[in-house]
């Protein structure tokens, strides 16, 4: 019974690690990175929060996540947030809403900036590294001159233009055979090549982006931490509990015959 | 039976006993209920499955006092619980790893069924209850799915509710009559609530108590496939019974230890199990004007599902889907060995089990994968060998080299 216990045990793991690629994942380009963020680093999130503040909450609200939250959960003084994290006219409160009227932002960029509070669960972390780390000059896009490998088209402008600089793409011609046969050529990108430098050389420039995937990382799941940290004990618990209850029914079970 | 009672003297359980049979009702169906000695892990599940349940109606409540029904509202409420409230993250992630908990039990309960015959008679009514009880569960489930009101619940209960269109003559209406709109929308959203947390668990908590009150009637079956009840011993008890408490109380407890410290690791550390217990589209709140990139419902729909969405013709998919669900109904009588147990048969069962454990797996991965043509061709491949095991069970099972089966249970003490 034992040895089917552990395998029993053994098989929900196996299944559980399979679970991610059991789930459709969609396929990887081959320029696409890993975020590689670590949401119990405290000094990235604090950084990732700056970052927010400052390049990204000026169109996009994290309606969900108030100013308070985050300085309890990053351990930001009441000092600091009041300075750095509050927006000015907001209370530590209040939820954290962007300063951009509706109406501005539906005529700037065609559709209001989405609300980000839960866009590195619903997209993922990786996807959102991806997002803040391709942008490219393209004189395609009269809008903004700018695209972005990740979400092609985007109405987004490169906001980190002036710490990332713009860099450019270069693309290449791929020959491959297509359903009848025939040789068909496909443009598909190769690499980014350096265009208007930023204040950031491109290393730097990853880590800022990781920080701020970090922090949205934290902001879509706050209770993370903490679940994993009361979870321990939990599991602890639960396998004595098992143990004991192992214990106390072979005792019963040695009667029967 | 009755020795146990104890209505005489002064006592309180002796004034409770005059008034509520509590003695008697121990003594007949746990202390003087025997159970099949030979249970293997197998028959963990079916009180994990009630476990569930009760777990799933008390997080439930809880859940249901802080949830705001409403287009408007649903959304929204589901964050402040789980970002706001005490430990509302803990009563929503119980809650949703419930429901993904719930169908692994009863996937595992029914596998028990199939491999050891338990469907066959005297078992039938046991059976088809079960059944029954299934069936709510995936109304429960799928309603229950729509609430959060992400926008894979919109498009999720879109593609569903859409496939009683193809339903000859009332199709449309009956379509529009669910949805209370024309499109699944607020009112749609409110009267699942409504099923979803009066409707639907009542019936379900209903079919329970008949599922039991059948077991009781009838006696557990067991990995041998032997009645135990046609061994009895100079007692007249079954010589390869033992009474359910306090050895099945016990056995079960281990096997809930065991489950809860699964389910714990999931709740704690994987809530959304890689995108399958919770879906990322579902991050996003219902949106009418933006399709997810590729619609699939939960894990435990999508066997079903990849067969609806592999046949072209719409009306002939949803045919298919339909008895792909139903014709596990049929089992009891499309089963025609003598034996019961998958132990002591032929090859060619054991063989036929086994393709469709694996075609039910396959077909929950395909129905989870895009659309892509690979996909839809292995799921059409898989479709006739799905009916096949219904088509073919008849006959294998009568015509298949079915060994002698053992006068007693096979048990090795410990």
């Amino acid at each position: 019974m034992r040895t089917k216990f552990a395998s029993l045990i053994g098989a929900l793991a196996l299944l559980a690690g399979a679970s991610s690629t059991f789930a459709n994942e969609g396929g990887h380009a081959g320029w696409q990175r890993e975020a590689g963020n670590e949401v119990a680093n405290l000094p990235s999130l604090q950084r990732g929060a700056r970052n927010f503040m400052s390049y990204c909450s000026g169109c996009h609200s994290l309606k969900y996540v108030r100013y308070s939250r985050v300085a309890e959960d990053l351990k930001i003084s009441d000092k600091l947030r009041d300075e750095l994290l509050v927006k000015p006219g907001a209370k530590a409160t209040d939820y954290i809403v962007s300063s951009m009227p509706l109406a501005d932002a539906q005529e700037w960029f065609g559709k209001p900036p989405p609300d980000l509070s839960l866009v590195a669960r619903s997209r993922g972390n990786d996807w959102v590294f991806n997002f803040l780390t391709t942008f490219y000059a393209d004189s395609a896009s009269r809008q903004t001159g700018v695209n972005n490998l990740q979400l092609p088209g985007t109405a987004m402008p490169h906001v980190l233009a002036s710490v990332q600089g713009v860099q450019t793409a270069v693309w290449e011609n791929v020959e491959h055979k297509g359903e009848d046969g025939k040789a068909v050529v496909t443009t598909t990108f190769k690499e980014f090549a350096p265009g208007v430098a930023g204040a950031m050389t491109p290393e730097q420039f990853d880590e800022f982006a990781r920080d701020t995937v970090n922090f949205l990382d934290y902001v879509s799941d706050p209770t993370q931490l903490e679940r994993q940290g009361l979870g321990i004990w939990v599991v602890l618990f639960l396998l004595m509990f098992t143990g004991i209850a192992y214990m106390l029914k072979s005792e019963y079970w040695k009667d029967v015959r | 039976m009755g020795a146990a009672t104890d209505t005489k003297g002064g006592g309180f359980r002796a004034w409770l006993n005059k008034r509520l049979p509590v003695d008697q009702f121990m003594a007949d169906q746990l202390t003087g209920y025997y159970a099949p000695k030979n249970f293997n892990i197998w028959y963990f599940f079916g009180s994990l499955a009630l476990l569930v349940f009760v777990m799933q109606i008390v997080t439930g409540i809880f859940v249901t006092m802080h949830y705001k029904v409403g287009e408007a509202t649903a959304f929204n409420s589901v964050e402040y619980l789980v970002r706001e409230v005490p430990y509302g993250w803990l009563l929503r992630t119980l809650h949703s790893t419930g429901a993904s908990a719930f169908f692994i039990v009863v996937y595992l309960h029914m596998a028990r069924a199939l491999m050891y015959g338990s469907y066959k008679a005297p078992r039938e009514l046991l059976w088809v209850i079960g059944m029954l009880i299934y069936f709510a569960l995936m109304a429960e489930a799928f309603m229950g799915y729509v609430l959060p009101w992400g926008n894979m619940s919109f498009w999720g209960a879109q593609v569903i509710i859409n496939i009683f269109n193809t339903i000859p003559v009332v199709g449309p209406d009956l379509v529009e009559w669910i949805r209370g709109d024309y499109a699944v929308a607020d009112s749609t959203l409110n009267r699942f609530f409504s099923l979803h947390v009066i409707a639907l668990p009542f019936v379900i908590a209903l079919l329970i108590l008949l599922h039991l009150v059948a077991l009781r009637q009838v006696g557990s079956n067991n990995p041998d496939g032997i009645e135990i009840k046609e061994n009895l011993g100079p007692d007249g008890k079954p010589k390869d019974g033992i009474p359910f408490h306090p050895y099945y109380t016990l056995k079960d407890i281990v096997g809930v230890g065991l489950f809860l410290t699964l389910f714990a690791i999931v709740v704690f550390f994987v809530p959304t199990f890689g995108g399958l217990f919770l879906e990322k589209p579902n991050f996003e709140p219902a949106n009418p004007m933006s399709t997810p990139e590729h619609i699939a419902p939960t894990w435990y729909f999508t066997p079903y599902y990849a067969i609806l969405r592999a046949i072209p013709d719409q009306r002939l998919g949803a045919l298919a889907f339909a008895l792909s669900v139903l014709a596990f109904v049929f089992l009891p009588w499309l089963d025609r060995a003598k034996n019961k147990s998958i132990r002591y048969r032929g090859l060619a069962s054991k063989l036929l089990l086994g393709m469709f454990f694996v075609v039910f797996l396959v077909l929950m991965w395909l129905g989870l994968q895009p659309a892509e043509p690979l996909y839809v061709l292995m799921a059409r491949i898989c479709i006739p060998l799905y009916f096949a095991f219904f088509i073919l069970l008849p006959f294998v099972s009568k015509a298949d080299a079915n060994g002698p089966v053992p006068d007693r249970v096979t048990y090795h003490a410990h």
